[in-house]
């Protein structure tokens, strides 16, 4: 198995071309392996169902707590489907479907970076930009999690709006998505688009070799991302937050249940 | 990059005698065996060491490939291995398909039509010199177009179609039988399939390693050109550097249904514009119904050429193309 795809450029110098694609089915066969190996996992450590809220507990909350304000929902499944067909437009054909796939992948990529921008500045000027961004107490707590799980140790404790694992993922989407939205970027310069005009002498040989490795790379990471984010949308026991990015609420028993009060604090 | 050198490099050579031979073989190698008709362009790429096959399938031994047969509905079938020659002085191709003919013999010279096949014309590579010289280009599997750099040298590239490469189709048969509605008939070890001309080339949007449908494994086995369009008026016209014997610059097919001045139906292609030849469906629209005129022509040619991007040395492609699509509407007949 080859890392990259190598050839030669016409002064004679080896240059990467890309990535080699036979780390699609490697990091596609490590999604699955990791959807099965969760699945074990939980079969020989069961889910411990979290206690039920008393009724101090839920004295004063509302019945339904905005967990994905509708902006939210909106940047969330704009960003999925674009990164869907970003993905069945990029691998479908090195499976062998042949279509026209580049203007669909040129076009969603463009839909993506629309939409990352919108997140951004919805994220830095009107949500809590910290409340999904990891610190190092998330990791102790992560881990923590993990040996209480396996049932050697307490329970840590509750998580604010987003618990460990969530934060995790989206820290892996976010390097993963600007790593594929800034190659990606670049090599419109390599197609003809209506958007720039060509120069495939923005960079030398060797440098567009390694954007196309990262953006490569990005893509097959990304595949592996996706089937482990279908995965847990679908686990009846992550349905409740499933259901949240649809509706954009919780039931104040799964806030009560699930989260913190004292570190997601409610707002009117 | 390409070194030409005296020997090929090394590969089994099977030359079957049957179809079903030869399918057993191209299936038992898959990407890795070549089908070879006459070998003109074969040779080409082999002696140049940049394809380098396991195994070459000699089709030159299977009569089975080779003739111009009648059809039950009144067309002709011409098996892939009947060379231009044998395409260009059959006479029943000659009397109700003179455009083909023509179309044929403008492929290269007279000793090549005598060695080079019908089947060989149609799904021959592009002559993109750098994809040619073993460039590491989109086409061969790499991540730039030489030939659309600013420097580059690209007189002969394409005007529509571009799809990372521009590369063009260089063959003379294929916009014939597309205007034709030819039939391409494809066998492979499932069984037989039967693609209209028109689908048979692909872009590089599709597939950018690819010219055709055929994918290892297949074979075409033959042409088969439907009553239809037979004694239709035809036009044929190609414009090459070299009139003795040169691929296209630009060349037009058309197959035109006339009553009295009125055009009652129309098949038009181009070819060496873009990297596949090219129906001209919204000209024959424009055109079905018109009286053949100097404005008609002048509106289809202005149609024609309707969204061409031209590379940096190749737009004198766009009033050439124009003023061919306009010289068929007028209807010089070949």
């Amino acid at each position: 198995m080859e890392l990259f795809q190598w050839g030669t450029n016409p002064w004679g110098q080896e240059v990467a071309i890309r990535l080699s694609w036979d780390l699609l089915y490697v990091f596609a066969t490590l999604g699955v392996v990791f959807v099965i190996g969760h699945m074990i996992f939980r079969k020989i450590y069961p889910e411990r169902p979290e206690g039920e809220p008393t009724s101090e507990e839920l004295k004063g909350l509302p019945e339904r707590v905005t967990r994905h304000s509708l902006a939210s929902r909106l940047f969330h499944w704009v960003m999925a489907a674009s990164m869907l067909v970003l993905l069945f437009s990029a691998f479908l054909p090195i499976v062998g479907v042949q279509f026209n796939w580049l203007t669909w992948h040129w076009i969603a990529g463009i839909v993506l970076i629309i939409s990352v921008l919108y997140h951004i500045v919805h994220a830095v000027f009107f949500q809590d930009l910290w409340s999904v961004w990891i610190t190092p107490s998330d990791v102790k707590e992560g881990m923590q999690d993990l040996k209480h799980m396996m049932g050697s140790g307490p329970a840590p404790e509750k998580p604010g709006k987003y618990p460990f694992a969530n934060k995790a993922y989206h820290a892996a989407v976010l390097v993963t998505t600007l790593a594929v939205i800034v190659t990606g970027i670049l090599m419109l310069y390599r197609i003809q688009t209506p958007l720039v005009t060509r120069n495939p002498y923005l960079l030398s040989d060797q440098s567009w070799g390694v954007t196309y490795v990262l953006h490569g790379l990005a893509g097959v990471v990304m595949v592996f991302l996706v089937i482990a984010h279908i995965y847990f949308a679908v686990l009846p026991e992550k349905r409740w937050q499933t259901w949240s990015m649809i509706r954009g609420w919780i039931s104040k028993k799964d806030y009560a249940t699930y989260h913190d009060r004292r570190r997601w604090a409610l707002r009117d | 990059m390409a070194v030409i050198r005296d020997t090929m490099p090394a590969f089994e050579l099977f030359q079957p005698t049957s179809v079903d031979e030869a399918l057993g073989l191209l299936d038992r190698y898959g990407a890795d065996a070549w089908p070879m008709a006459g070998g003109l362009d074969s040779f080409d790429w082999f002696k140049d060491r940049i394809r380098r096959p396991a195994a070459v399938v000699d089709l030159g031994g299977i009569e089975d490939l080779r003739g111009v047969r009648g059809m039950p509905d009144g067309g002709l079938e011409i098996g892939a291995m009947t060379t231009l020659t044998g395409v260009v002085t059959h006479a029943d191709v000659i009397s109700r398909y003179p455009l083909l003919a023509v179309g044929a013999e403008a492929a290269a010279s007279p000793q090549i039509r005598n060695q080079g096949t019908l089947g060989g014309n149609l799904i021959q590579d592009t002559r993109c010199w750098y994809y040619r010289d073993g460039w590491t280009c989109y086409r061969a599997g790499g991540n730039i177009c030489y030939a659309d750099t600013p420097t580059a040298m690209n007189r002969e590239h394409c005007i529509f179609g571009a799809s990372r490469c521009v590369a063009v189709n260089p063959s003379d048969s294929a916009p014939a039988l597309i205007a034709l509605d030819a039939k391409m008939v494809i066998r492979n070890q499932d069984g037989e399939r039967v693609v209209d001309a028109e689908d048979f080339w692909i872009g590089p949007s599709i597939d950018i390693r690819r010219m055709t449908v055929l994918e290892p494994g297949d074979l075409l086995v033959a042409v088969r050109l439907p009553a239809a369009w037979a004694d239709a008026r035809p036009y044929y016209e190609k414009i090459r550097d070299r009139g003795v014997w040169d691929f296209p610059l630009v060349n037009v097919a058309s197959a035109m249904k006339v009553s009295g001045t009125t055009i009652e139906d129309i098949r038009i292609a181009v070819n060496a514009v873009a990297p596949y030849p090219v129906r001209l469906t919204a000209v024959e629209n424009i055109l079905r119904g018109a009286e053949i005129s100097e404005e008609t022509a002048e509106r289809a040619g202005s149609l024609a050429v309707r969204g061409a991007q031209s590379l940096a040395h190749n737009a004198y492609k766009v009033p050439m193309m124009k003023n061919l699509v306009k010289r068929a509407i007028r209807g010089v007949e070949v």
